[in-house]
């Protein structure tokens, strides 16, 4: 049982393991990508200590370098499952599973959309977006899931319980294992239906279903949000002066909970977060 | 106090309301469902007189849940005079859940 995982290892996610660390707390960080500042093409002038500007992608890497000088657990994976426990949280990657009494989301915003016509239209209408939110919807329907990686795994394991007629759509993309259910790897082209989804088309034709599941690539922090029941506004992870959403030790920084998009914010929102999960977990025990 | 509806008080609760009225769509097994509900209490005291904030169970009472083309938990919809003024999927602050009722 960890006392903290951290999911994202950027500026926030960085910055909040390295007081919690300080404050005697081992966290771990979990993190799969540098972010916005990944392909950055600018260089950071803006930011204090650095007399010659540097690349964001150095910058961030540096970040995750230190954590580890520091002795910081900090692990390259993606986490697909992030659930209630029964004493905290349950948090999944493609290959550990992990609980712990708290979470902070630091994640960054990227987050992929998409981009079909039909999608909006039908969003809540037969398209959805959490499989233990809206499954039991479904119960022996004709349901397709879209996605291709363990996320799509884990929530076709889900969905399984409910029907056996699943169609798993790849959208173009190549599926790395094998799969007892009806393929279609071509791309899709649109959600078709009346005033809720009936069909799905694509550049072979048009299949007719009663439910869209998507899970394509892994979840954001929005999609985890949703599934826990986080309050999201104008996409953004709504939290209080604690940092701490409405979810009790469910915390988040950086730009996932809005606010400037910059580095001293995030590293500001870090430290911040890190006081008030410190303060959560000593309250608790 | 939050209402629970039924088949036989739906009619008389909501659609023949004189107050704008909240109805939370949700159910025992959905998760995030559970998060919606401290707040809808919370929310019934502030607008005690203004308006009605109801729930829905979708097993219990399904055919209301397919009348209105539920396929997604939580849904909130506000209703004014009888009609549907504002929908959302999703767990909602207090303040947009009063900015759906237009208060």
């Amino acid at each position: 049982m960890k006392k903290v995982i951290i999911i994202g290892y950027g500026p926030a996610g960085i910055s909040a393991a390295i007081y919690l660390k300080r404050a005697g707390i081992d966290p771990l960080v979990i993190g799969k990508d540098l972010g916005a500042l990944e392909g950055y093409a600018d260089l950071i002038e803006n930011y204090y200590g650095f007399s010659e500007p540097i690349e964001g992608k150095k910058l961030i890497e540096q970040g995750i370098e230190q954590a580890k000088r520091l002795k910081i657990e900090v692990l390259h994976d993606s986490v697909i499952s992030l659930k209630p426990g029964e004493t905290g949280f349950t948090v999944v990657t493609t290959k550990h599973k992990y609980q712990a009494h708290s979470v902070l989301l630091s994640t960054g915003k990227t987050r992929t959309t998409l981009n079909i016509p039909g999608f909006i239209k039908y969003r809540g209408k037969g398209i959805s977006l959490c499989a233990t939110c809206d499954g039991y919807f479904y119960r022996k329907k004709k349901l397709a899931i879209i996605g291709c990686g363990a996320y799509m795994l884990h929530e076709l394991e889900y969905l399984n319980r409910l029907t056996s007629d699943i169609t798993v759509f790849t959208h173009g993309n190549d599926l790395d294992s094998d799969l007892e259910y009806p393929i279609i790897k071509d791309q899709i082209l649109s959600f078709k239906g009346t005033d809720k989804v009936t069909h799905i088309e694509t550049t072979q034709g048009l299949y007719p279903i009663d439910g869209v599941f998507i899970a394509l690539g892994v979840p954001s922090s929005i999609d985890f949000a949703s599934q826990l029941g986080v309050i999201v506004e104008k996409n953004s992870l709504v939290v209080d002066e604690n940092y701490q959403t409405n979810v009790e030790g469910l915390f988040a920084a950086g730009d996932i909970i809005g606010g400037k998009l910059q580095i001293a914010k995030a590293v500001y929102d870090g430290m911040e977060a890190a006081d008030a999960i410190y303060q959560y977990l000593k309250d608790k025990t | 106090m939050v209402i629970v509806l039924t088949k036989e008080n739906f009619d008389q609760e909501v659609l023949k309301s004189h107050l704008p009225v909240l109805v939370d769509f949700w159910a025992t097994w959905c998760g995030p469902c559970q998060r919606v509900h401290p707040i809808l209490e919370s929310l019934s005291e502030e607008v005690r007189g203004l308006a009605k904030i109801c729930k829905l169970d979708v097993d219990a009472e399904y055919e209301i849940a397919d009348d209105f083309g539920i396929l997604s938990i939580p849904t909130i919809v506000a209703f004014k005079d009888g009609k549907v003024i504002n929908s959302m999927i999703g767990v909602q602050s207090k303040e947009t859940l009063k900015k759906m009722l237009g208060l």
